[in-house]
């Protein structure tokens, strides 16, 4: 990695999501969008995360790439927690405490 | 309460917004050590968390620079993780709309999901607030979140190395996300998006340059917007 490309990344980055956040505050102000526009919109997150998560869930860099299962019993708790009681702070702890249990409990690292 | 005071507004912001303090600390502190780790220097990743003021996209980033991917693969895929942005901006605008552009124009610079979330909570369960309150409370409820963000980034890059394998840092991040995700599974939509955004990014993780994830998201994205509009004639019929 050299400066440039470091020092690019961030720069372009940092206008790219500006641009985005601005775009309808900034641009359009109260107006209203084409209802199509915002059906897509709608699922923004949940089309992003999950692809961005799922890979790191079920092959994970720390084990060099093999399932694991005290990290995949957690990404379960956590999402379980997630959506039963909809507390993030809850969902992430009760993960973090599974993951260390299964990490001591199955002597793995 | 419409006839309170800017001032009471941005603290009541700044309240709601409080306990976000416990998923930011952790989330900069692993970016302060993930992008030590990768060889980015402490003033590199205090701007890189300061200009860009995005983790999710800005851990994006970093993995895909370790490999070594092209400029432009890294920018298109981090951006396409802040394009949620897009959404929040279009719905905040509905209720900030009126404010002066300079105020828009910082207030956009600021959008996170958190602040985001309590800002339009509030705003649809008191309509009646004037455009100085809900900016105010808007501002309240970004105030404790970005300075944490950067303290956080730097202690990570202090402590680096300091964090010991055990603590399975590496899983902070996946743990983070998921239970961003979980709470987001309102409607069968939002659920089929999410299972076909998985199954997709999954059957195409071949593919260079984390291209599979963009692919991924635009399927999902579609997915979504036509299970709605099925569910939306299911229940007119």
């Amino acid at each position: 990695m050299t400066d440039l490309y470091i020092w690019a990344v961030i720069a372009i980055l940092g206008v790219g999501t500006y641009l985005i956040r601005f775009s309808f505050l900034g641009l359009i102000g109260g107006k209203d969008l084409p209802p199509w526009a915002l059906r897509h919109l709608r699922y923004t997150a949940v089309a992003v995360l999950p692809g961005l998560v799922a890979p790191l869930v079920l092959w994970p860099d720390a084990t060099g790439g093999e399932v694991d299962p005290a990290r995949l019993c957690a990404a379960v708790v956590t999402f379980g927690v997630g959506m039963m009681t909809r507390n993030v702070i809850a969902a992430i702890l009760c993960g973090g405490i599974t993951l260390f249990a299964l990490i001591r409990g199955l002597g793995a690292y | 309460m419409p006839d309170a005071t800017p001032k009471s507004h941005y603290w009541m912001g700044f309240r709601a917004a409080l306990p976000f303090l416990l998923v930011v600390f952790p989330f900069g502190l692993l970016f302060g050590v993930v992008a030590t780790e990768a060889g980015l220097t402490t003033f590199q990743t205090l701007a890189f968390s300061s200009v860009a003021f995005a983790g999710a996209s800005q851990f994006a980033a970093l993995q895909l620079m370790v490999d070594n991917a092209p400029v432009l693969i890294v920018i298109a895929t981090a951006l396409a993780v802040n394009l949620r942005m897009a959404m929040y901006s279009a719905s905040l605008s509905l209720w900030l709309g009126k404010a002066p552009l300079w105020q828009r124009a910082l207030a956009a610079f600021v959008i996170v999901d958190q602040s985001y979330a309590v800002s339009i909570n509030t705003f649809e369960d008191t309509p009646n607030l004037t455009i100085g309150q809900r900016m105010a409370f808007y501002a309240g409820s970004v105030s404790p979140i970005c300075p944490m963000w950067l303290v956080a980034t730097a202690l990570g890059v202090w402590v680096g190395d300091g964090i010991p394998a055990w603590m399975a840092l590496d899983f902070a991040v996946p743990i983070c996300f998921l239970a961003i995700i979980a709470p987001m599974m309102r409607t069968l939509a939002h659920m089929l998006a999410a299972v076909t955004s998985i199954l997709c990014a999954l059957l195409l993780a071949g593919l260079p340059y984390n291209l599979g994830l963009l692919v991924a998201a635009v399927v999902a994205m579609s997915v979504g917007a036509q299970v709605e509009l099925w569910a939306e004639r299911r229940g007119a019929a």
